[in-house]
């Protein structure tokens, strides 16, 4: 072991290298000082209903926004928008994660799968999700079923992509190392095509996850009568300013916060990749 | 634990081995009539001028090149595919990275369907073999070169092969590690007496390892000549400064120059 902890005390040390003092308190003070002067300025421009081409007249203010979201969060119904566009999510992305990464391992390993399954995947990849809407009410019978199919759309093709992108980097050495030392051919896929392109796997997954945030608001704009994207535009409609504020924090929010289990996730299926630590940190 | 196999094994028969491989519509001949019988457990260096097809022989052992003509057989048996039979160390970066040190060793084991607390013990024997108990948790990217390439012998060794294929395994290590490495070799082939088949460029290498070091021609590779090495086992490193090694090193260096110069010169057909 000894070595080992070495190495990394090392790349440790490397990282702490800078006068700790400073650096411990500075940074994170620089970025909330950041966010400080971005709501005063905020502020500032709907105090004075600055007019300069764009024109905060009819923008809430900081404090109407948070106001609006202490009333918000303290009835039942917006929780009822967020659980639906989260379960919409999750269940969109489940499947575009099945699909994508078995389609994906066969198309990257097996030629005959390349020639037989990517020249759809091609043909359609170029057009957004979105664009499927309509034909998407048409195609499924609930309004559920339509939205999840355009999130799952939104999802798929950054997974498959980076799937089959992965499974062809991997190093052609360690498949002949694995056949040498006694592997078959269901075995080389399990112990080395799949975890060889886990990184590159979960990389698709991180995009695809964003994606299909896009994917989901939008549609929910277009057709839903549910959901956060939903509740955003409606409020719109019916002249409450603050509440499409609240509502584009609320996906902001929701967004960043599943962008973060996959990462967690991935860092966690992932143990022998080395954290990246950046300078003066 | 390491067991000796109670009748040594790896009797490499390679009987006049062609491979060709064609690249651009043109052919390229890697090897032609490349003939080389080794005893079972003998230690057999391989040099010669770069690009005469040292690779291409390992590979038809391995299974991984197929010969255009001509049959390699080992025990008896014509080699088709890759197999544990045959473990191959490369020159570098072969570990699994994904997997821990001890998870790379089992590996093999593992193929063969033996049990996690078996496998365990195995792959924990042939650590300690090549020195490197207490690593078992590491991940292959937090071990120098040195380090790693002993994992990949050990990975090999835990399978208890016919012949293990090295090629070039110390050639991307520093010179001071590369003669630790030489000597933990020996001292670890002492204790499993497999057939080795080793190929280098450095001729000292070759001398202090091998019991034959067979220099090779320039491309398309045949065997120029095979030469007993007659110094005494266990050899100390300062073996290499004995007059019999200093002579041998001669007469081989003039032979692989000779080889070299062709490579260089003749025109490639
Ligand atoms: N898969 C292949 N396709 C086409 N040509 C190949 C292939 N593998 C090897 N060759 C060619 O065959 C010849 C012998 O290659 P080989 O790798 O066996 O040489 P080597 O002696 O191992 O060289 P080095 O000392 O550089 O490692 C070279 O000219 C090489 O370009
Ligand atoms: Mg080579």
């Amino acid at each position: 072991m000894a070595t080992a902890q070495l190495v990394r005390a090392t790349a440790a040390r490397a990282a702490a290298a800078a006068p700790l003092g400073l650096t411990s308190w500075r940074r994170p003070a620089l970025r909330a000082l950041s966010i400080g002067l971005f709501l005063l300025a905020w502020h500032a421009a709907t105090l004075w209903d600055l007019d300069f081409y764009v024109r905060f007249q009819n923008i809430p203010s900081p404090g109407d926004v948070l106001a609006e979201a202490i009333e918000l969060f303290s009835s039942w119904s917006f929780y009822g928008h967020i659980l639906a566009s989260l379960e919409r999510i999750w269940l969109g992305f489940a499947i575009a994660t099945v699909l994508g990464v078995a389609l994906g391992l066969l198309i990257g390993w097996f030629a005959f799968a390349e020639d037989t399954l990517l020249p759809p995947i091609e043909l359609f990849r170029p057009i957004p999700a979105v664009a499927w809407v309509p034909i998407s009410i048409m195609l499924w019978p609930t309004e559920r079923s339509s939205i999840v199919f355009i999130t799952t759309l939104g999802a798929f093709f950054p997974i498959v992509l980076n799937t089959i992108h992965g499974v062809e980097g991997i190093d052609r050495q360690l498949v002949r190392a694995a056949t040498s030392l006694g592997a078959g051919r269901a075995a080389i896929f399990r112990e080395v095509v799949l975890p060889g392109a886990l990184p590159s796997i979960v990389t698709g997954l991180s995009v695809g996850m964003g994606v299909s945030w896009i994917c989901l608001i939008s549609a929910e704009m277009i057709s839903g009568q549910f959901g956060v994207g939903y509740f955003t535009w409606v409020a719109y409609g019916i002249v409450k300013y603050a509440q499409i504020v609240v509502g584009m924090l609320t996906i902001g929010v929701l967004g960043m916060l599943s962008s973060l289990v996959v990462r967690l996730v991935g860092a966690r299926c992932m143990p022998w990749l080395p954290r990246r630590e950046k300078d003066g940190a | 634990m390491v067991v000796a196999p109670d009748r040594p094994t790896g009797r490499i028969e390679i009987t006049d081995l062609g491979v060709a491989f064609s690249r651009d519509d043109r052919r390229v001949e890697a090897v032609r009539r490349f003939t080389l019988m080794t005893t079972p457990g003998e230690f057999v260096a391989l040099l010669g001028p770069s690009g005469c097809g040292k690779t291409t022989v390992l590979n038809a052992v391995a299974g991984f090149v197929q010969p255009t003509v001509g049959r390699v057989v080992v025990d008896g048996e014509p080699v088709r595919e890759p197999g544990a039979d045959r473990g191959v160390v490369f020159q570098q970066h072969s570990l699994f990275p994904w997997k821990t040190v001890l998870a790379n060793v089992e590996f093999g084991l593992k193929m063969r369907g033996i049990g996690p607390t078996e496998r365990s013990a195995q792959a924990r024997s042939y650590l300690n073999l090549v020195g490197l108990a207490g690593f078992e948790r590491a991940y292959p990217g937090e071990l120098s070169g040195g380090m790693q390439q002993r994992v990949g012998i050990a990975r090999v060794l835990v399978n208890r092969p016919r012949v293990m294929l090295m090629d070039e395994p110390f050639g991307a290590v520093d010179a001071q590690t590369r003669l630790a490495m030489q000597e933990l070799l020996l001292g670890v082939w002492r204790e499993v007496k497999t057939t080795v088949l080793f190929v280098t460029h450095d001729i000292d290498e070759a001398i202090f390892l091998a019991d034959r070091v067979a220099v090779m021609t320039a491309r398309p590779g045949q065997i120029r000549d095979l030469m007993p090495v007659k110094l005494p086992r266990p050899r100390p490193a300062e073996v290499i400064t004995t007059p019999e090694f200093m002579a041998l090193k001669a007469r081989v260096l003039a032979q692989v120059r000779e080889e070299s110069g062709r490579a260089w010169v003749e025109p490639r057909p």
